[in-house]
């Protein structure tokens, strides 16, 4: 079983990206659930989606996780939110940021012992420069890619161009783009 | 015509969009409804459907939910297929014509996304409005996750619209735990799924007008109780519909369903009996106890809430091994124990084991229940089955913050 929680503000997009990763990995022949904790629902607020990704049938609907992996969307949460809440000694943490990783972990007392397990990627500018707008939720995909070693980039890219499919082409190009500049770039 | 829509063998779907295909599927002529959280996006997906030609019928609008299943009544009684969805507020300012729709016998399908009632305001879920549509006179199915809920939906039509039923059907699912939960969901083909549910038959609609006849009539003394006795037969005789339609579902699908579903019971000594998504989440505690413990533990899940299945209840709990079962209540019970727990403990009493009975309210507003509570409730009743009497209270509280609460013991002098 790999848990993941993600850290993110209503808005961008941490559902759509859990649902997306979740619609990929059932492609596989797993067992997957995506889900989400609504705070107040307004936009900008920070809440949590979650995956759980098997080989057998999950049955476990408990909201609460002891995660393998937590993505941290947006760059402020990785100051105010509890990212390292119900960890476990191998938890690794992708977290968006413009800094580099050793001034960011200066800065979070609780992933000050977790740099070996501490990744780091700038997906708002990443998502800037390929969407054209701050859509941190599929770049974040490629850098768990790269991190997880889950699939090979192409295999998942091909995959996550069907789950775009309703889109037009343009934006699935640039979503494209996005995940591997992130699985390039992450560190 | 319709559009056919195209389906993946495997779909990753929430509990609400698994509840929206399958009414797709069903080709409902009318849906009338006021959409509220958590249910809104099923009646969003089936306009949706309407909207862009993947079904034939009709998305009405109305101005409450007491006009939404008033809608619902009239296009039944006219002679449609016919569907809503509700939760919580909304499925108490239904409860007046809730009554009415199961008195006139017509076979509607409602999803019911499970939510906690008002007051305080909360939208998560519990089992408040399920437990609120107790007595009123409908079919009751409960399912745990999203493929169950998009299978029993389509189960729903084939044993509410049954010449023999003809009662209306809810189907349960949880709010958000189970509503607004993705996971692998294994849909059937448009044309398998339709075949599966069947024309609709009208019975005595009122469009015929070749043969006129009279829906919502007034009885008082001379005739009301031969009806209310009438359709309690109807509910009590649909027991065998069911297990017939499971049945004819298992065949094309591989997916069993049973009025009580009971996991481990076997050679149980303990069990918890339960409804929901906390099913799902009891049973995986179950199976770690066993392998970390040793501890014999079984599940028991009404599947189906009403008719309440005292006869399988029963034979499920008719374990000479089982000494202690504990049954737990999603829902504020309002100054009594848990109606499961009443229910339940009425069936068990029929058993030769005739284990000691407790009861757990749990997960009110959406509070979650974790596997590691329900396995220290587990532990707990293996305490009483060792003590061989009730040693805590025997109603109490899962998850509650504050001072302890409970109450009754048993009397033992």
């Amino acid at each position: 079983m790999v848990e993941i929680r993600w850290h993110s503000r209503a808005g961008q997009g941490a559902v759509t990206g859990a649902k997306g990763l979740g619609s990929v990995v059932a492609t596989t022949g797993k067992e997957v659930q995506a889900y989400a904790l609504y705070g107040s629902a307004k936009r900008g607020a920070a809440m949590n989606a979650y995956n759980r990704i098997d080989d057998e049938i999950i049955t476990n609907q408990e909201t609460k996780m002891f995660p393998d992996y937590v993505f941290v969307i947006d760059p402020a949460l990785a100051f105010s939110d509890d990212i390292t809440k119900n960890d476990k000694p191998d938890t690794q943490y992708i977290i968006t940021t413009h800094l580099s990783k050793e001034d960011l972990i200066a800065q979070i007392p609780a992933l000050q012992d977790k740099a070996d397990r501490t990744f780091v990627v700038d997906c708002m500018q990443i998502s800037l420069d390929t969407i054209g707008r701050a859509m941190p939720n599929t770049p974040i995909l490629g850098a768990f890619m790269k991190v997880s070693k889950m699939y090979e980039l192409d295999f998942f890219l091909d995959n996550m161009k069907k789950v775009l499919e309703k889109f037009p082409q343009k934006i699935i190009d640039a979503n494209m783009d996005a995940i591997t500049r992130a699985y390039n770039e992450v560190k | 015509m319709a559009k056919e829509f195209e389906l993946n063998d495997v779909e990753v779907w929430d509990g609400n969009y698994a509840a929206s295909q399958a009414l797709r599927q069903a080709q409902i002529d009318v849906v009338a409804a006021y959409p509220i959280t958590p249910s809104t996006p099923i009646v969003e997906g089936y306009g949706a459907y309407v909207a862009n030609g993947y079904v034939d019928g009709e998305f009405v609008m109305v101005e409450s939910e007491h006009g939404a299943m008033s809608g619902c009544v009239g296009a039944a009684a006219a002679g449609g297929r016919v569907a809503t969805a509700t939760s919580s507020q909304g499925f108490a300012l239904m409860a007046e014509v809730l009554y009415q729709a199961s008195g006139m016998r017509l076979p509607i399908v409602m999803t019911v996304v499970n939510r906690a009632l008002a007051s305080p305001l909360n939208v998560r879920g519990d089992h408040s409005d399920m437990y609120l549509g107790r007595d009123s006179g409908w079919i009751q199915i409960d399912a745990f996750n999203a493929q169950e809920a998009y299978d029993l939906a389509l189960c729903a039509f084939r044993i509410g619209e049954h010449k023999d039923v003809r009662l209306p059907v809810m189907m349960h699912q949880d709010g958000f735990t189970t509503s607004h939960k993705a996971q692998n969901v294994y849909p059937l083909k448009d044309s398998v799924a339709y075949k599966f549910v069947g024309d609709f038959v009208p019975v005595d609609d009122m469009l015929d007008f070749s043969r006129p006849v009279t829906h919502g009539a007034q009885t008082e003394e001379d005739w009301h109780y031969e009806h209310k006795a009438k359709q309690h037969k109807a509910l009590m005789d649909s027991r065998t519909v069911i297990d017939d339609v499971f049945a004819e579902f298992k065949e094309i699908t591989g997916r069993e369903y049973k009025r009580v579903e009971s996991y481990m019971m076997e050679d149980a000594e303990v069990a918890l009996v339960l409804l929901g998504s906390s099913v799902e989440t009891a049973v995986l505690a179950a199976k770690q106890l066993r392998e970390e413990e040793g501890l014999k533990v079984g599940v028991v899940a009404p599947r189906c809430f009403r008719p309440f299945p005292y006869d399988l209840v029963r034979e499920a709990l008719d374990v000479p091994s089982l000494k202690s079962v504990c049954c737990l209540d999603k829902s504020a019970p309002g100054g009594a124990m848990g109606a499961l727990f009443n229910e339940v403990s009425a069936a068990a009493y029929s058993t030769k084991a005739r284990p000691m009975m407790t009861n757990y309210i749990y997960g009110l507003g959406g509070r979650d229940f974790a596997v590691d509570e329900a396995k220290r409730i587990m532990r707990e009743q293996k305490a009483h089955a060792d003590a061989g009497h009730i040693t805590t209270d025997i109603q109490q509280f899962s998850g509650l913050r504050g001072p302890k609460l409970g109450f009754f013991k048993t009397r033992r002098d």
